[in-house]
C-alpha cells in the first residue's frame, strides 16, 4: 500500500478554517475569565503603591487601616518578605556579566518606581480595601531619580542600586568581518540615530489572580490570567516555599496577554501569600491605573545605526549600537535585557552583509521594569534596518523593492547565520518579496502617488522585510540560562470509552485558537472527525508539564508534540484492532472515526467499539495484552535557538504636511509561518499583531516626567488604536515548512507586530520626501514628530 | 465609614429585580457582582474601552460610568439578554465564522455597540462602520475581522 501523508487525506483538517468553540462561548457572554470566579468567603486585595519614583520608606503606620470596616489583613513589604524563601534575582547565565538587584514582591525599605507595591490590604470587598488603603500613613524620604537612559551611565549619576556599582544591567558586543575597512571602501556610508518610546501591553482584561489555599490539605489552587501556567506555578511555589506538586494553577479564559502574562508580579505573589496566611480565597484584579504602573513595559531604546553601501545598491557593512532603558529591577525570571539582545539578533536579518558589528547596553531606570512584550525587539530592529535600506535606495537611486531584491538572502541559500551567529533555515525572502509586489500592485501605487502629489496630496509607500525568532529551544536562553521555564512542550492524546479523544496540552490558548488548531492536528493524525476531539489546556492538574504559549511557540512546538502523540495513539488503536480482527496492523487504517481496511476503506470496527473494549471488555483481547490508549509525546527544538520565520509588509499612508497627521490607508503582509493549520486563524494572528505594532508606531507611549512620575496612567493618556484609525490589512502567505519537525509549522503570532512600525515609518518618510530633507526617526510618530521632520516645529 | 445604600428596582434582561445597593457601586459591578451577569466586562473603569457596554432604556451606555442607583426603573439589557432574545443571532454566528474575536473579552461590548449600528438599518461603508465602532477597544483582532462581520450582517439585513 502506498503511504498517503495524513495532510493529503480527504478528511484532513490541516489547512481548513474551522471555527473556535471558545468563540461560540465568547459571543454569548459565557466566557469564563478569572474575575468571573468568586468562591465562597472570597476576600479582595488592594495595594498602596509608591507615589515616588525613588524613595526610602522610613515609617509605615497601618493601625487605622487594620481597624477599618471589612479589613482582614494588612501586610507590608517587609512582612511579606518574611514569608518568602528569598528575593528574586532577574539574571540568566547566558547573559554574561549581567547585574541585577535582588527584588522582593513588594518594596521593603525602599521604593524604586512610581507604582511599586508597598502595602497590601485585604478586605471583604475591593472598595473596603481601597478605603482602608487611604488610612495607611507612609513616610518617604525622596532619593535621586534616574529616568533618562542617556544619562544613566554618566559620571555623577548615582547608582539606583549602590551594590551594583553603577546603573548598567548588561552589555554585549558582536563582531564579524571588518566593518571599519568596509566603511572605508564603501561608496556611501549612512548614519542615523533612532528613538523608540516605552510601550505596554494594555490587555483588555487586566492582570487577575485568585488564590485559594487549603490549610487542611496544604494545597494551593490559583486561578490566574496567564499564558504560562506551569512557569507561574513553579515560581510561586518556590517563592512561597510550598512544594510545587501541591500547587494547581488554572488559567481559564484569558482576556488578552501578548507577553504581559508570561511574567510574575509582586502584587500577585502578595495576594497568594495572603490566602496562605488567612486560609481563605483572596482575589486581586489590577485596575487600569495600576496596570499602567505595574504591568511590564517594553521597547524603550535608542539605536545608532551605520551602513556601508556600494553605488549599485549593495549593502556591505552594518554597525549598530543599542541603548535600552530597563526599569528599576530586571524582571524575574525572564530578565529585562532580552529586547536589546533580540535587536542585536534580528536587525538587518533579511540581508547579506559580510561585515557586522553590534553592541547593546541596558541600563536601570526608576521606572516600571521592562521585559518581553509581543515581538520582543523586532519592531525596533526592523524599523532601524528597513529605514536604512530605504535610505540606501534613495542615495543610490535604486528602487526600494529592487534594493531589497539585490540584498536579501536567497531562498536556496540556507542554512545561513545571522550577524550574531545564530543559524537560520527554510526562509523565503525572495518569494515573499515578489508576492508582496504583486499583492499591493506596487507600480499602480507609485503612479497614483505621483498623480496625487501634483494635487498637493502627500502619500507614501513603505515596504519592510523581516526575520522573526519563534519557538525557542532549550539551547536558546531560558533552558541554557538556568531559568525553570520549559522550552519543550508535551501533549497527551487519550481515547475515551465512547471513541472521543481528549488532547491535553502543555501549551495554552489566549484566543489565538490553539485549542482548535491542536484538535485539527490530532483529528488529522488519528483519522477521526474533529468534533470527536476535545482539547484541554490551562490546568496544571490536567495537562503534562509544558512552557505554555510565548514567543510564537504553541503550534510549532506544542503542535508537533500533539501530532506525534496522536500518531502514537493511532498506531496503538490499529495494533489493538488487528488483534481483535486477526489481521496485520498495516492492513488497517483509520478513516472518519472507524478502523477500515486500508485499501477498500471498508468499515471494520469503530473507535467507539475500540474504546468500549479497551476500557471495559478487556477479556476480548489476548492474554497479556494491556492497552494504554493514552500517549504523551514531548517535542523540543534541537540544534537551533529559534525557528526563524520571515516575511515582508507593505504600507500606503497619507501625511497631512500642515498638521503632521498620518492616515494609514492600506497595509499588506506576506509572511511564511511554514505549514498553516487553520488559515483564517493564522491570518487573524497576523492582522491583530500588525495593529498592535501600528499602535506602538503611531500612538502608544508610557511617558515619564523628569521626576519619574508616570504621566500616562489612563487610556485617555495612553492612546491605543481604535477601529477608526486602522486600515484594512491584506494577508498572504508563502508556506515553507520548517525542516525541524514533521508537522512543519513555525510561529505566526508575532509576524504582524514586528515589521508594522518600520513599514509605516518608511511610508511616512516616503510621503514627506518631496517637501523636506528631514526624516522621521522617532516612535511613536505623533503629529509633533512628523512636524519636526517637516521642519515646522 | 458605614456605606450608604439605597433600594433599587429595575428590569434586567426582562426580569424584575429589587436590591439594596451601595450608592457608589457602578452599574457593571452591580450586574457582575450582585446579579451574576459576568458577560459584561470591566476593562478600564473610565469610559474609554467599551468592555462594559450595556443597553439602558434602548441606548448603549458605559456600565462603568453609570451608577447602579441611576438605573431606578430602567430596563437594562446585557449580552446574556441580547443572546436569549435572538436579536443578534445572525451577528453572533458571523462573528464566530469570521473569527471576529480572539480573547473574547471585548466581544460582549462590541456586539452591544454593533447591535445599535444594525438597528439603525442604514447602509454604511467600512469607514463609517469603523467610525461607529471606535468606542470599543479590541487588542487582539486589529478590527478588520470585526468590521467584516458587521458589514456582512448589515448588508444581509438590508437586503433581507
Amino acid at each position: 500500500m502506498s503511504y498517503i501523508h495524513p495532510y493529503d487525506r480527504p478528511n484532513s483538517y490541516i489547512g481548513r478554517n474551522l471555527s473556535r468553540t471558545r468563540a461560540k462561548r465568547a459571543v454569548a457572554g459565557r466566557g469564563r475569565y478569572t474575575d468571573d470566579i468568586t468562591p465562597p468567603r472570597c476576600l479582595h486585595a488592594a495595594f498602596v503603591r509608591s507615589p515616588y519614583a525613588h524613595a526610602k520608606i522610613t515609617r509605615i503606620d497601618t493601625a487605622a487601616a487594620k481597624a477599618a470596616p471589612g479589613v482582614r489583613l494588612v501586610m507590608t513589604g517587609a512582612e511579606l518578605a518574611e514569608m518568602c524563601t528569598g528575593p528574586w534575582v532577574g539574571t540568566l547565565t547566558v547573559f554574561d556579566n549581567m547585574k541585577a538587584e535582588p527584588q522582593y514582591p513588594m518594596a521593603v525599605d525602599r521604593a524604586c518606581w512610581h507604582g511599586e507595591p508597598v502595602v497590601m490590604i485585604v478586605a471583604d470587598t475591593r472598595a473596603q480595601a481601597e478605603d482602608a488603603g487611604e488610612l495607611i500613613e507612609i513616610d518617604y524620604e525622596e532619593l535621586p531619580v534616574v529616568i533618562d537612559k542617556e544619562k544613566a551611565l554618566a559620571p555623577g549619576t548615582p547608582a539606583i542600586h549602590p551594590n551594583l556599582g553603577d546603573n548598567k544591567a548588561w552589555e554585549k558586543e558582536a563582531v564579524s568581518g571588518d566593518v571599519e575597512k568596509a566603511f572605508a571602501e564603501a561608496d556611501h556610508v549612512l548614519e542615523e540615530t533612532f528613538y523608540f518610546g516605552r510601550h505596554t501591553a494594555v490587555s483588555l482584561e487586566s492582570r487577575v489572580l485568585l488564590a485559594e489555599y487549603d490549610p487542611g490539605t496544604e494545597r494551593l489552587t490559583i486561578h490566574t490570567s496567564s499564558q504560562c501556567p506551569h512557569m507561574i506555578e513553579t515560581v510561586f511555589a518556590r517563592t512561597l516555599g510550598i512544594p510545587e506538586h501541591n500547587v494547581r494553577l488554572v488559567a481559564p479564559d484569558v482576556g488578552g496577554s501578548f507577553g504581559l502574562k508570561i511574567h510574575t508580579f509582586g502584587d500577585e505573589v502578595a495576594t497568594t501569600a495572603a490566602s496562605m496566611k488567612l486560609g481563605r480565597p483572596v482575589k486581586f484584579v489590577a485596575d487600569r491605573l495600576e496596570s499602567f504602573g505595574s504591568d511590564i513595559h517594553a521597547r524603550e531604546n535608542r539605536v545608532r545605526a551605520k551602513i556601508g553601501v556600494m553605488n549599485d545598491g549593495r549593502l556591505t557593512a552594518v554597525d549598530f549600537d543599542v541603548l535600552g532603558g530597563a526599569g528599576a529591577y530586571s524582571q524575574y525570571p525572564r530578565t529585562s535585557v532580552f529586547e536589546a539582545n533580540q535587536i542585536m539578533n534580528i536587525t538587518f536579518g533579511p540581508y547579506k552583509h559580510e561585515h557586522f558589528r553590534s553592541k547593546a547596553t541596558v541600563v536601570y531606570l526608576n521606572a516600571v521594569p521592562t521585559s518581553q512584550y509581543r515581538a520582543v525587539g523586532h519592531p525596533i530592529g526592523i524599523s532601524v534596518g528597513e529605514f536604512m535600506m530605504d535610505w540606501a535606495a534613495e542615495v543610490t537611486g535604486v528602487d526600494p523593492f529592487d534594493i531589497r531584491r539585490m540584498n536579501v538572502m536567497e531562498d536556496d541559500g540556507y542554512p545561513r547565520n545571522i550577524g550574531t551567529g545564530i543559524p537560520m533555515k527554510d526562509l523565503s525572502h525572495q518569494a515573499c518579496l515578489e508576492k508582496l509586489r504583486t499583492l499591493m500592485d506596487y507600480e499602480a501605487l507609485r503612479r497614483e502617488q505621483a498623480e496625487l502629489r501634483k494635487q498637493g496630496i502627500y502619500r507614501g509607500i513603505g515596504i519592510a522585510g523581516f526575520i522573526k525568532g519563534t519557538a525557542p529551544g532549550p539551547e536558546g536562553y531560558y533552558g541554557a540560562g538556568g531559568a525553570r521555564i520549559a522550552s519543550q512542550d508535551a501533549t497527551t492524546v487519550k481515547l475515551e470509552p465512547n471513541g472521543g479523544v481528549h488532547v491535553c496540552l502543555g501549551v495554552t490558548d489566549q484566543g489565538q485558537g490553539v485549542d482548535t488548531v491542536m484538535e485539527q492536528i490530532a483529528a488529522t493524525a488519528l483519522g477521526v472527525p474533529v468534533d470527536h476531539v476535545r482539547a484541554i489546556s490551562g490546568d496544571t492538574d490536567a495537562v503534562p508539564y509544558g512552557g505554555g504559549t510565548y514567543a510564537s511557540r504553541a503550534t510549532a512546538i506544542g503542535g508537533e508534540a500533539t501530532y506525534q502523540a496522536a500518531l502514537d495513539l493511532r498506531r496503538e488503536i490499529l495494533d489493538m484492532a488487528s488483534k481483535l480482527l486477526q489481521c496485520a496492523p498495516d492492513a488497517l487504517d483509520i478513516v472518519n472515526g472507524n478502523v477500515v481496511d486500508a485499501g477498500s476503506e471498508q468499515e471494520r470496527i469503530s473507535l467507539a467499539e475500540i474504546g468500549r473494549i479497551g476500557h471495559f471488555q478487556l477479556g476480548e483481547l489476548p492474554r497479556g495484552y494491556q492497552p494504554v490508549l493514552s500517549h504523551t509525546r514531548r517535542f523540543r527544538l534541537e540544534g537551533l535557538p529559534y525557528i526563524f520565520t520571515n516575511g515582508i509588509h507593505g504600507a500606503y499612508v497619507e501625511v497631512d504636511v500642515d498638521t503632521g497627521w498620518i492616515k494609514h490607508l492600506k497595509h499588506w503582509i506576506v509572511e511564511d509561518c511554514g505549514r498553516i493549520i487553520n488559515p483564517q486563524l493564522a491570518d487573524e494572528q497576523v492582522r491583530g499583531g500588525c495593529v498592535q505594532g501600528l499602535g506602538g508606531a503611531l500612538y502608544e507611549h508610557c511617558v515619564y516626567d523628569e521626576n519619574g512620575q508616570l504621566q500616562s496612567g489612563t487610556m485617555a493618556d495612553y492612546i491605543t488604536p481604535m477601529a477608526g484609525e486602522m486600515p484594512d490589512i491584506e494577508v498572504a502567505h508563502v508556506e515553507t515548512p520548517t525542516s525541524e519537525s514533521e508537522l512543519g509549522a513555525k510561529g505566526a503570532g508575532e509576524s504582524g507586530t514586528g515589521a508594522a512600525p518600520g513599514v509605516v515609518m518608511n511610508a511616512v518618510n516616503d510621503a514627506i520626501r518631496p517637501v523636506t530633507k528631514g526624516r522621521v526617526t522617532e516612535q511613536p510618530m505623533t503629529p509633533e514628530v512628523v512636524l519636526k521632520a517637516l521642519g515646522k516645529v | 465609614m458605614s456605606e450608604e445604600t439605597a433600594t433599587l428596582t429595575l428590569t434586567v434582561n426582562g426580569e424584575d429585580i429589587t436590591r439594596t445597593v451601595r450608592v457608589r457601586q457602578n452599574l457593571v459591578d452591580f450586574l457582575r457582582e450582585e446579579l451574576g451577569f459576568t458577560g459584561s466586562h470591566v476593562g478600564c473603569e473610565h469610559g474609554i474601552c467599551g468592555a462594559c457596554s450595556v443597553r439602558m432604556d434602548g441606548t448603549v451606555v458605559r456600565g462603568c460610568l453609570t451608577l447602579a442607583v441611576q438605573c431606578e426603573g430602567a430596563e437594562i439589557v446585557t449580552i446574556e439578554g441580547l443572546t436569549d432574545t435572538g436579536e443578534i443571532a445572525d451577528l453572533q454566528d458571523r462573528f464566530v465564522e469570521r473569527n471576529a474575536m480572539q480573547c473574547g473579552f471585548c466581544t460582549p461590548g462590541m456586539l452591544m455597540t454593533a447591535a445599535e449600528l444594525l438597528a439603525q438599518k442604514e447602509e454604511m461603508d467600512r469607514a463609517e462602520i469603523r467610525e461607529f465602532m471606535s468606542g470599543n477597544y479590541c487588542r487582539c483582532t486589529g478590527y478588520h475581522a470585526i468590521i467584516d462581520a458587521i458589514e456582512s450582517v448589515n448588508n444581509a439585513r438590508l437586503k433581507g
